[in-house]
């Protein structure tokens, strides 16, 4: 059977099977009584890497995390950091720091004190403290702030305050539980890009927390997308994206249409499915390991679907609809389409031309099509 | 009638009012009192206020000044046992004596100083006891299991149940020579006589710690149950031991209740009369027995006055610097 893709393989660490994972975390379970948060976890991330967790709420990535950090261990499993077994390490011996989702400032203490406390714990000198502390002030942009207590400042200084003091140790492993998520949307937009600046400034290696799909698209090397305690995949945004993995994560990153269907076809480059709620043969360019008859869903992007009122060539991948909804979105408009079958299909289109009289509208008979490479073939 | 009597009274009458007043004579009074309140400038938002000030005037200053006026007068064997401070002369004037001897009397006769140098430190050592006994007790109660919680709590409160005077009769039970501890003491042969701690300052210490107590507490726990366990976690995060965190972020933190607990015992333990009276022996001298005595053993009502203005002044000091500290706190606005 064939690969199902054959995206952009760089350098990255993860494809290089001689890279020697950062962070290793082998069968990690952790159950709370009877319920289960995190349940068999492995997962390798590399040195230099923005990893983010995603997933819904109760998903176990913040348990995942707190795990990392060592607030909470283990049931079964163990979590090496540069080699080193964390089992028996407290979270005050740890080369990890964390960014708290409250931030957790001292609220008794003063910009500066804040920043400073880590380096104080590890009995640094005077000199070497109020020099580190400057720097990272500088990076976040918060010198003027210095002898502010918590409370005075605004949300997003209080967030550039946590990172600072979370960096300002240098650890092995920065871990930001939602950084962004007390942020409003175009300070955390902004946020996001400076995030990433400062970790490519520093070099340390981020694992983020995150359940904004969006964020984790813009900020990370890769994505480990979690669902129920489990890994349901782990990839580069764009992995994640068009070749998601399931039916979870398809429906999980940005919107998607499934149709359910019958493999008919299955051979080394190409599938061909018949399926009901598609109401026309679905063919895509690469094979998939099932046995014929087998049932599947096929995954396409409301974006890779074209419009047209004029039948396009061809039997597969093109189906017949009425517009039912119009939403006019400034940059893209999303129309959703009955199909002739009954299925509900969601298509988006880009504005590229201002104020045209030849728009689509609504009740109006449409044709829907879509190229072989653009849809996926789910399995579960 | 009545509405005339208002519309050339009252400029900030509304139509509303208006049309409650109506005719009855129970609309009539609501008109009148609302009159009353308009003219002197009191509505709404400003009646509400109004009223804890109203309660502080009937129950606090007036007696206040009821005291002040007698420790401004002399004794004399009569009913009232002290002179008048405000008299009609024969002649129609009005003959003010204003006796401050009681006051000068108080700043001679060592006695008051020493009882109220003693009070303040018997107060002083019982809210240190206190604070170390309170402090632990509220921090646990804090980081217990919720369900937990309220049932710690109930049992802090519990004692409040029983009357405060049988608490302290039970302590005599307890502490007397053929009482609870010298004879289990005894029934073991630990010792061989009896100690004695009835009528000693360690009674009056017992009696003071136990019964203020749950004053340090309640604040406390108040304080330390909001304290936020994710700053501990990034204490530890940052390479802070506990022993270390609790130093630098939990004790900081709680300071307020530390303080609000601290007054709540040292106020009225310097002013405390029944512990000292019921367990302490005869040369326990404490401001309250004073006072006491000077009321009731030697009817010397100004003299007994001067002595509770004397405490109260004294007591304000501490006061202040909490509603100082209040204040400051306020103004932090802690997040």
């Amino acid at each position: 059977m064939a690969e199902a893709h054959e995206v952009d393989k760089r350098l990255d660490p993860w494809n290089d099977p001689h890279a020697t994972p950062y962070i290793r975390i082998q069968n990690v379970t952790k159950k709370f009584g009877d319920f289960t948060a995190v349940n068999n976890v492995s997962l390798d991330i590399y040195k230099n890497e923005l990893f983010c967790l995603l997933g819904g709420s109760g998903c176990g990535k913040s348990t995942l995390l707190r795990m990392l950090a060592g607030f909470e261990t283990p049931t079964v499993g163990t979590i090496y950091i540069d080699d080193v077994d964390m089992g028996s390490i407290a979270p005050y011996d740890r080369p990890v720091n964390m960014m708290f989702q409250s931030y957790a400032l001292f609220p008794h203490m003063t910009v500066e004190n804040n920043i400073a406390f880590g380096l104080k714990q590890d009995k640094e000198p005077a000199a070497e403290i109020t020099k580190r502390v400057a720097d990272m002030l500088e990076l976040v942009q918060l010198t003027p702030f210095a002898k502010r207590k918590p409370h005075q400042l605004s949300g997003g200084q209080r967030q550039r305050v946590a990172l600072a003091r979370a960096l300002v140790k240098k650890p092995k492993v920065l871990l930001l539980d939602e950084p962004l998520g007390a942020l409003d949307k175009k300070l955390r937009e902004e946020t996001q890009f400076e995030l990433v600046n400062i970790q490519e400034e520093t070099g340390v290696t981020f694992i983020v927390v995150t359940h904004d799909q969006s964020e984790a698209m813009t900020l990370s090397s890769r994505i480990g997308v979690m669902n129920e305690g489990q890994i349901v995949q782990t990839g580069t945004p764009t992995e994640i994206y068009e070749y998601p993995n399931s039916r979870f994560v398809a429906d999980f990153i940005g919107s998607v249409n499934i149709f359910e269907g019958r493999i008919i076809e299955d051979d080394p480059d190409h599938v061909r499915i018949e399926s009901d709620e598609a109401g026309c043969p679905l063919y895509i360019d690469h094979g998939v390991t099932a046995s014929p008859g087998a049932r599947v869903w096929v995954a396409v992007r409301p974006e890779k679907i074209q419009l047209s009122r004029d039948k396009p060539n061809g039997e597969d991948n093109c189906t017949i609809g009425t517009i039912e909804e119009i939403a006019y979105m400034g940059d893209l408009s999303i129309y959703r389409v009955e199909l002739d079958t009954g299925k509900r299909v969601r298509v988006t289109m880009p504005n590229l031309v201002r104020g045209t009289s030849d728009r689509y509208t609504w009740d109006e008979r449409i044709h829907l099509s879509w190229q072989a490479s653009n849809a996926v073939v789910l399995m579960t | 009638m009545s509405r005339k009597a208002y519309i050339t009274l009252g400029d900030r009458i509304t139509a509303a009012t208006d049309l409650v007043s109506q005719s009855s004579w129970w609309g009539q009074i609501q008109t009148w009192v609302e009159v009353l309140l308009t003219r002197l400038g009191l509505r709404g938002q400003g009646l509400v206020v109004a009223i804890p000030y109203l309660w502080l005037l009937l129950f606090f200053l007036i007696p206040f000044a009821f005291v002040l006026k007698i420790s401004l007068a002399e004794a004399v064997i009569a009913r009232p046992p002290y002179t008048a401070l405000i008299e009609w002369t024969e002649d129609a004037f009005i003959d003010i004596k204003l006796n401050i001897a009681n006051y000068l009397f108080l700043l001679q006769d060592d006695l008051y100083w020493k009882a109220y140098l003693n009070s303040v430190k018997v107060a002083l050592i019982s809210t240190a006891v206190c604070l170390f006994i309170g402090y632990p007790m509220a921090y646990s109660m804090a980081r217990a299991n919720p369900a937990w919680r309220n049932v710690l709590l109930m049992l802090v409160i519990l004692p409040f149940w029983t009357s405060f005077l049988l608490r302290v009769y039970a302590w005599i039970g307890i502490l007397k020579n053929n009482g609870v501890i010298n004879n289990i003491l005894l029934a073991f042969g630990i010792i061989d006589e009896p100690i004695v701690m009835m009528q000693t300052n360690f009674a009056v210490y017992v009696g003071i710690v136990y019964s203020y107590l749950p004053f340090m507490i309640l604040p406390l726990y108040a304080n330390l149950e909001r304290l936020d366990n994710t700053l501990l976690e990034a204490a530890a995060d940052l390479g802070c031991r506990p022993i270390k965190a609790f130093f630098s972020i939990t004790l900081p933190l709680s300071i307020p209740g530390i303080i609000a607990g601290s007054l709540l015992v040292f106020i009225p333990a310097v002013g405390e009369f029944v512990i000292p009276a019921l367990l302490g022996g005869p040369d326990t001298l404490m401001i309250g027995r004073v006072l006491w005595d000077e009321f009731f053993a030697n009817r010397d009502w100004p003299v007994a006055s001067a002595v509770a203005i004397a405490i109260l002044l004294l007591l304000i000091i501490p006061i202040m610097v909490f509603q100082r500290f209040q204040a400051k706190e306020a103004e932090a606005g802690t997040a």
